[in-house]
């Protein structure tokens, strides 16, 4: 009785959070897209999107790009991923806190950064031109937007391909091992089928991810492709054009579609294992001559995935840096500009951030408890729903936030509810918790029904089975979902540009943009962009330490 | 609803509350409303300014989303054409400054609005930014007029960003639609574009890319380029001929909490100080007082001595208001979306021209002509351009019907679509008219 009445109520409670901070202020956007002149529901909007030609193709881009940005992210990660757990890797830990780092960066900067290094006039071709006398168009047109997403985006698939192959039990590998299987036939019967999960909860975040991304084809000025013209059309000067909605409306649809097929990719197979905590895959020494090409490989990937900070840690440093394969000189005058009045944007992030990441991996923890593991009625929805905010345009959710709290007044202040710090908050939390969602949903099917069955037959009431065997089962996983949805919320700007009221409630995203428009701004910009990484850095380095601390300990005790 | 949200609200997190004085929505940086934020509070110490930075599209929307319980007191930006639309809103209330010194007009423009509900502060006027080492190790000129970036040494070397996207970049385009004719001016446009490298989508990109050496020529407002000289870049600027001078605004905004404040704010913008303040090397823009210039740097463009800038072209800013959404609808559709075929196009015709150079031929000659005409062909005209009803098509609010008589039931996608099939099919024959005359040479 108590279960269900526990369930129950903590699903009516995640439904109303959901309904309030994304359904509503979505809704209240995307009702335009249905009215005519008149202000009477039509479907003509619909219609004049599949006649224009312009559109066609610019869904057709979108899809293009966000398909080849997993192809490449998926070459980044694979190795990264493979490497480090399978093989006793020196620095395993580093490279894989390195590998996630281009997550927590705005992608306008990551963007800048990127020109720097790889533009027609960048440093690597400035280099060729000299050298060889040929540049190679890393940056131009559809392939500079597939670039970036991929170095901006394959840690998604790195992390939870790192989770799931370090939740792989051991004794599957030393079962299949006894039993003869070897080298690639057990990679293909073992690990490749346990590691799937993860791989397509990673794949399919960045195709999400690519497909709605806003920020970097427009740093690019690519138009033709869907979220910038929805945004060029929103956010155009005086202008109020249906069809920006409409393509909104068609993002969300297509990345609902998207969710489902990798759904159906995993189509009801079991990935759970009944034992847990194996300590991940057997570790393995490599030979001299594995070593030195696993080395490179792992090198070369991450020069590529690193480029940005090391173009922007030159910028940070550097004088003026123009058609110049490095700046011209070095100085810390941007660090000394900011240091002093710029700390209260640092401190609003992490505080931002770490809320919402809470909040996130709390409604993540039950969401996937509910849809996987109950009957309740309408849980799929409740799945659907919380990820399609990952669908929904940051600029799109930002201005549904400001018509649908706008008018509440906040009984602390008396200010409008819209303009308090808590919702920027919110609207994080909401637009990450599909990250953390992702993570715990690959968590929990690894985990088998079996243990809770048994431990529920054995008079477990659900408060305990979430206590002792749940969420210490899914740690690694939660708080995987934490670190993503902590650090991506970070960069966050297109939702959060249009919330902030005043400078002193701004995140740190807000303030490196609003140095980056200006010609003397791009130094301290660069700094505080830096400052920031860092300290994520640092975040992402000590949660994946004690990741690796706790699976190593569970490892030793199950198995020794 | 609301009980539930109050509930929510209640439960979460105490809240920090500031001391706000005065709130200025701007959608300058922070190196320019920093040091006027700096200077202001330095006289008035018991005054704080808030300044919250959007860029002027998304400030419109939020001080437009936000009028029912308002906490902002003034919005800071440069188009007028932003402020013309809060003004047509009913968002902004009159104010006019007792500053002394600020003549009527700058250039052709007045300052001020003359209904009194914005000030102007300072001028802008848009010109040429070029990257010096750039240009060194391409071979090319330093471009002085607009007609200069139609050149063919130019291709692949400029770059412009969007006027619906950068409401100065809109008075750009407008310029040249006033200062040469409608059909002329964008025949202009449409040949400078064939050169560019890429078409921005934020109007800071563009000094960005020059700055950086991304592109060598970049289509700019003059701060852009006065500030990247200033902060030592290796970039140069000028204005040319066909330009226009506006100034960049103020105004209060309708309900603002401290209009007092406000009020100073203004004054002090107005003020020998303020004015100075413009002049700081990472700001760099042109003083509405003319006794400021005094203490400006060398070189420093003087607009109230050096009468041929932005004195050339009598801006109509009626004309510019009454067709705004449908020239930028119109710019995106031939040049902004459709660069690649532009670009293609073009290109096509400066092989076969090239050619023609070396060998003459009346049949090749006569199809680079029509080529030609086709990429400046227009999908609509000028008289249809200009049309009020037409315009309503484009028009931001969602009129009851009988508002849109002649055009009933004309969607802006409906339109857009077919211009699209227009302009794409003039580009795609142009291409291969140029590729026929080349095969004839």
């Amino acid at each position: 009785m108590f279960r269900n009445l526990f369930l129950n109520s903590t699903s009516l409670i995640i439904g109303i959070f959901l309904l309030l901070f994304l359904v509503i202020p979505i809704v209240q956007v995307f009702y335009v897209s249905f009215l005519d002149v008149n202000g009477d529901f039509t479907l003509v909007n619909f219609s004049d999107f599949f006649k224009n030609q312009l559109f066609i193709e610019s869904l057709y881009n979108s899809f293009y790009v966000a398909f080849f940005s997993v192809v490449l992210a998926s070459v980044f990660a694979l190795p990264l991923a493979y490497f480090t757990s399978r093989f006793n890797f020196r620095g395993s830990v580093i490279i894989q806190s390195l590998g996630f780092i281009p997550l927590i960066m705005p992608p306008f900067v990551g963007a800048v950064a990127m020109k720097l290094f790889f533009g027609t006039n960048g440093s690597v071709n400035l280099l060729l031109d000299q050298y060889f006398g040929f540049k190679i168009p890393f940056m131009e047109g559809l392939n500079g937007v597939i670039f970036v997403e991929a170095v901006h985006y394959f840690p998604f698939i790195l992390i939870n391909l790192i989770t799931s192959l370090n939740n792989i039990d051991k004794s599957m590998e030393e079962s299949a091992q006894s039993l003869g299987s070897k080298g690639f036939g057990l990679f293909k019967r073992i690990v490749l089928p346990l590691s799937m999960p993860g791989y397509i909860a990673g794949a399919s975040l960045v195709f999400l991810k690519v497909f709605d991304d806003l920020g970097t084809p427009l740093l690019l000025d690519i138009n033709n492709m869907l979220a910038p013209q929805a945004y060029l059309r929103i956010s155009s000067i005086g202008i109020n054009d249906p069809m920006g909605y409409v393509i909104a409306v068609i993002l969300v649809v297509t990345s609902i579609l998207a969710v489902w097929v990798a759904k159906i990719a995993l189509g009801g197979k079991d990935y759970s294992m009944l034992q847990k905590g194996g300590g991940g895959m057997i570790k393995r020494e490599m030979k001299p001559r594995q070593k030195i090409t696993a080395y490179s490989v792992v090198g070369l990937i991450l020069f590529l995935v690193l480029s940005p900070h090391i173009a922007l840690t030159l910028l940070s440093f550097g004088t003026i840096w123009s058609f110049s394969v490095v700046p011209d000189a070095y100085t810390l005058s941007h660090y000394k500009s900011i240091i002093f009045d710029n700390s209260i944007f640092i401190k609003n992030t992490m505080l931002y951030c770490t809320i919402a990441a809470f909040i996130d991996i709390v409604l993540a923890f039950f969401i996937s408890y509910i849809v996987l593991r109950t009957k309740i009625k309408g849980r799929h929805l409740l799945d659907y729903i919380a990820m399609s905010a990952i669908a929904i345009p940051g600029l799109v959710l930002g201005i549904g936030y400001l018509r649908t709290f706008n008018a509440f007044t906040n009984p602390l202040d008396d200010k409008p509810l819209a303009s308090w710090w808590f919702m920027i908050v919110l609207i994080l939390a909401v637009r990450r918790l599909p990250y953390a969602l992702r993570a715990a949903n690959a968590a929990l099917m690894q985990i088998s029904k079996f243990l809770e069955e048994s431990a529920e037959s054995l008079g477990a009431r659900k408060v305990t089975i979430f206590r002792k065997i749940l969420v210490p089962l899914m740690t690694g996983g939660l708080l995987a979902g934490f670190i993503t949805s902590f650090s991506t919320a970070t960069v966050e700007l297109s939702a959060t540009i249009m919330l902030v009221s005043t400078e002193t409630d701004a995140p740190l995203a807000y303030g490196i943009y609003s140095y980056m428009q200006t010609a003397a701004g791009r130094g301290p910009g660069a700094a505080l962009g830096m400052i920031g990484v860092l300290i994520v850095a640092v975040g992402t380095y000590f949660s994946q330490t004690i990741i690796d601390k706790r699976y190593k300990k569970t490892g030793e005790t199950e198995n020794g | 609803m609301k009980k539930i949200l109050s509930l929510i609200v209640a439960l979460l997190f105490a809240t920090q509350t500031f001391a706000q004085n005065v709130v200025v929505v701007t959608s300058f940086p922070k190196d320019l409303s920093g040091k006027f934020k700096a200077a202001f509070e330095k006289k008035h110490p018991n005054i704080k300014v808030e300044i919250v930075g959007k860029k002027t599209t998304a400030g419109i929307k939020y001080i437009q989303e936000t009028k029912s319980n308002n906490t902002t007191d003034l919005f800071w930006a440069s188009a007028p054409d932003a402020f013309e639309v809060l003004k047509g809103d009913g968002l902004l209330q009159k104010y006019t400054s007792k500053a002394k010194g600020i003549p009527s007009k700058v250039g052709s423009y007045p300052v001020n609005d003359p209904a009194g509900f914005y000030t102007g502060f300072a001028a802008a006027g848009y010109g040429m930014m070029w990257n010096k080492r750039y240009l060194k190790a391409n071979k090319l000129p330093v471009p002085s007029q607009w007609s200069d970036l139609t050149k063919p040494v130019y291709f692949g070397h400029v770059g412009m960003s969007a006027p619906s996207r950068s409401g100065t970049t809109h008075l750009t385009v407008e310029t040249w639609l006033q200062g040469v004719g409608f059909n002329k001016g964008w025949a202009l446009s449409k040949e400078m574009a064939a050169n560019f490298k890429t078409v921005t989508a934020r109007s800071f990109g563009v000094p960005d890319g020059v700055n950086s050496g991304d592109f060598g020529v970049g289509i700019v407002i003059d701060f852009f380029g006065l500030s990247s000289i200033g902060s030592g870049f290796p970039v140069g600027f000028v204005y040319p001929e066909v330009s226009t001078l506006v100034p960049a605004n103020i105004g209060i905004i309708t309900n603002a909490p401290n209009k007092k404040n406000a009020q100073k704010f203004i004054d002090f913008l107005l003020s020998t100080k303020g004015q100075e303040t413009l002049l700081d090397p990472k700001i760099r823009r042109l003083p509405v007082n003319p006794e400021t210039y005094s203490k400006a740097p060398k070189d420093f463009p003087n607009p109230f001595k050096d009468k041929s800038i932005g004195a050339k072209v009598k801006f109509d800013v009626n004309l510019s208001k009454s067709r705004y959404n449908l020239v930028n609808s119109l710019f995106d559709v031939m040049i902004t979306y459709r660069l690649d075929e532009l670009r293609s196009a073009m290109a096509a015709v400066y092989k076969a021209e090239a050619k023609l150079k070396k060998k003459d031929n009346n049949k090749a000659r006569a199809l680079i002509q029509e080529a030609r005409a086709l990429i400046a062909a227009l999908p609509i005209s000028e008289a249809k351009a200009n049309d009020a009803e037409y315009n309503k098509i484009f028009k931001k609010k969602r009129k009851k019907a009988k508002d849109i008589e002649k055009y009933k039931g004309t969607r802006q996608a409906e339109v857009e679509a077919e211009w699209d099939k227009i302009v794409t099919k003039n580009y795609s024959t142009a291409k291969k008219k140029a590729e026929q005359a080349l095969k004839l040479l």
